[in-house]
């Protein structure tokens, strides 16, 4: 009994595993800007890992492949947020703009008035900008 | 159905190599290859050479990449525009790829077991392990028994390999002396914290999975190879991480070059010992009293001086690119 | 047995959009992004597939790729960061 359950769990985390793996490979594809990309991309680095893992895990039962799917969880679990955020900064420091889905969304109005929401949203991103830069040199000087 | 996933990858592998190639930017090539490695290795693995593939993912996956940027960070961004004559580039291509499709006809099935190569000696080679050896990885058995005349030339490539780039890469440049400016010394990436904190937690896992996978090679995929190239990679980490200097003061230049040297030489001593306790040069029965002990000793000993050897080839290798503007 | 076939291809097609994301580019941040995408997968594919083969002992190689691959993304972070120090440089010599 206990078996059958852990065999349909195991299952069911697979598939969904797959779906989100999906998901996210989809997203990074198909999202309009590389920070939204980014964020597709991380699913699969969390959630993804999570539930494929976990589906193996269940079914591995209790041998030394059952500590050494832990520990690629571990491990995954740690490196893949760090990578992200280590990418999204190296990114937001040298001014790669994220105001693309800005645009798209408040452009529906006149022409001129797309004109300078661009604007706004480039100004707010450059002084998004200078304030990262600002922190990561207050940073250095520590 | 694992050999369409074999197709699949091999197609995703044909369309990067041709990606890598028409890539100007060097920074993309570089970031190609990752991908190319990765699928390299999830390719051996999907046809069962898992000894090759775990090369490939230690090599590939981090050594590599980073001595590539290393590489980038001396050269332009860009590759430069070489013109030359397609015609004869194309012709020599096309009578290579027809005569290697030519050469495909007369090949044996993926997995035929009447394959030339699978009736020569690989059939000795598996019965004879278990009782010559005695241990179950018989790919550790064939590289450092069998055949380890070749592995010791292996060494030696990996061991004049180091010492070619590093000639290359100390000789001086007189022309550009005065124009070179003090680069900033490099401060690895301790002013990123979080990266940080993770890397060196990380540090002491990945050496420890390196002497795993040193002294399980007996059992299971790997080598001495295999964990020198992840031990490098964990100490290469620590460079990131730390710097130049730190990782220098830890591992200094003397003691890579002795690692480099040693390995290889103790990979010859074995041999020599052998001859003198009286069998052949590599011949381990001699060095017990029973001949399958000593056979899994000589193993042991020599995949240590492979392992010695690819570690300290490899930092030396690392540093040579991180530091050049030093030497 | 279906179950790791199924979860396979997925991560199979999610290898291909990543290698389209890599190629398409634009920036160079979207190439790091999808190597580093590429290389959860293999680990997830290495995985899944050496249960499939039914050889647990195998998984050493994803664990290989865990531990790894992050090095790789820290090198290019680092080669970044030096790029930007570099270019600093530059405009204070060119300012000078």
């Amino acid at each position: 009994m206990l078996e059958q359950v852990l065999y349909v769990l195991s299952w069911i985390m697979l598939t969904v595993g797959g779906f989100f793996v999906l998901v996210g490979g989809i997203g990074a594809l198909r999202l309009p800007n590389f920070y939204t990309r980014m964020h597709a991309a991380s699913v699969t680095d969390t959630i993804a890992t999570f539930l494929v893992l976990g589906g193996l895990l269940l079914q591995a039962g209790l041998t030394i492949a059952t500590v050494k799917l832990i520990a690629i969880l571990v491990f995954l679990l740690l490196t893949g947020p760090t990578a992200s955020y280590a990418l999204a900064n190296a990114a937001l420091l040298s001014g790669v703009k994220s105001n693309a889905t800005f645009r798209k969304v408040n452009g529906k109005g006149s022409k001129s008035g797309a004109g300078q929401e661009t604007s706004v949203n480039q100004e707010t991103d450059a002084s998004q900008e200078t304030s990262a830069s600002q922190e990561n040199n207050e940073e250095q000087s520590k | 159905m694992i050999i369409i996933f074999a197709v699949f990858l091999l197609t995703l592998l044909v369309i990067t190599a041709i990606a890598i190639v028409r890539a100007e930017n060097l920074f993309v090539a570089v970031m190609l290859m990752a991908i190319f490695s990765l699928l390299m290795a999830a390719n051996f693995f999907i046809l069962d050479a898992a000894d090759v593939a775990l090369t490939e993912a230690a090599i590939g996956a981090g050594v590599t990449t980073v001595i590539f940027l290393g590489a980038l960070s001396l050269t332009a961004e860009n590759e430069k525009k070489v013109e030359l004559s397609r015609g004869v580039a194309m012709s020599i291509v096309t009578a290579t790829t027809l005569l290697l499709i030519y050469a495909t006809f007369e090949k044996p099935k993926l997995g035929d077991p009447e394959a030339p190569v699978h009736q020569h000696v690989a059939p000795w080679y598996l019965s004879e392990t278990p009782k010559l050896i005695d241990i179950p990885n018989v790919v550790t058995a064939v590289l450092g028994s069998f055949r380890a005349y070749d592995t010791l030339g292996e060494v030696f490539v990996v061991f004049t390999a180091c010492i070619g780039v590093l000639f290359l890469l100390s000789a001086k440049n007189p022309a550009d002396k005065q124009s070179r400016r003090t680069p900033p010394e490099s401060i690895g990436l301790r002013h990123h914290l979080i990266p940080k904190v993770v890397g060196r937690l990380l540090f002491p896992f990945i050496v420890l999975f390196g002497l795993y996978v040193q002294f399980h090679g007996e059992y299971g995929p790997g080598g001495g190879f295999q964990a020198g190239a992840i031990i490098a990679t964990g100490i290469i980490l620590f460079a990131l991480l730390e710097g130049e200097k730190t990782a220098l003061a830890a591992v200094p230049h003397s003691v890579m070059m002795a690692m480099v040297a040693g390995g290889a030489l103790l990979y010859t001593m074995v041999g020599v010992v052998t001859m003198f306790m009286g069998g052949n040069f590599l011949d381990y029965s001699v060095l017990s009293s029973n001949p399958v002990f000593g056979q899994q000793m000589g193993i042991i000993l020599i995949e240590a001086g492979v392992g010695i050897t690819v570690c300290g080839a490899l930092l030396a290798i690392f540093h040579a690119f991180a530091a050049r503007e030093n030497y | 047995m279906s179950m790791y076939v199924i979860v396979s291809i997925a991560i199979l097609v999610t290898m291909t959009l990543a290698l389209a994301r890599a190629l398409k580019g634009p920036s160079v941040y979207d190439r790091v992004l999808a190597v580093n995408m590429f290389g959860t997968k293999t680990v997830l594919l290495l995985a899944v597939v050496a249960f499939f083969y039914g050889r647990p002992d195998f998984l050493d190689l994803a664990l290989a790729y865990a531990l790894i691959n992050f090095v790789g993304i820290l090198a290019v972070l680092e080669f970044f960061q030096s790029q930007r120090n570099d270019d600093e440089e530059q405009a204070k010599e060119q300012e000078e």
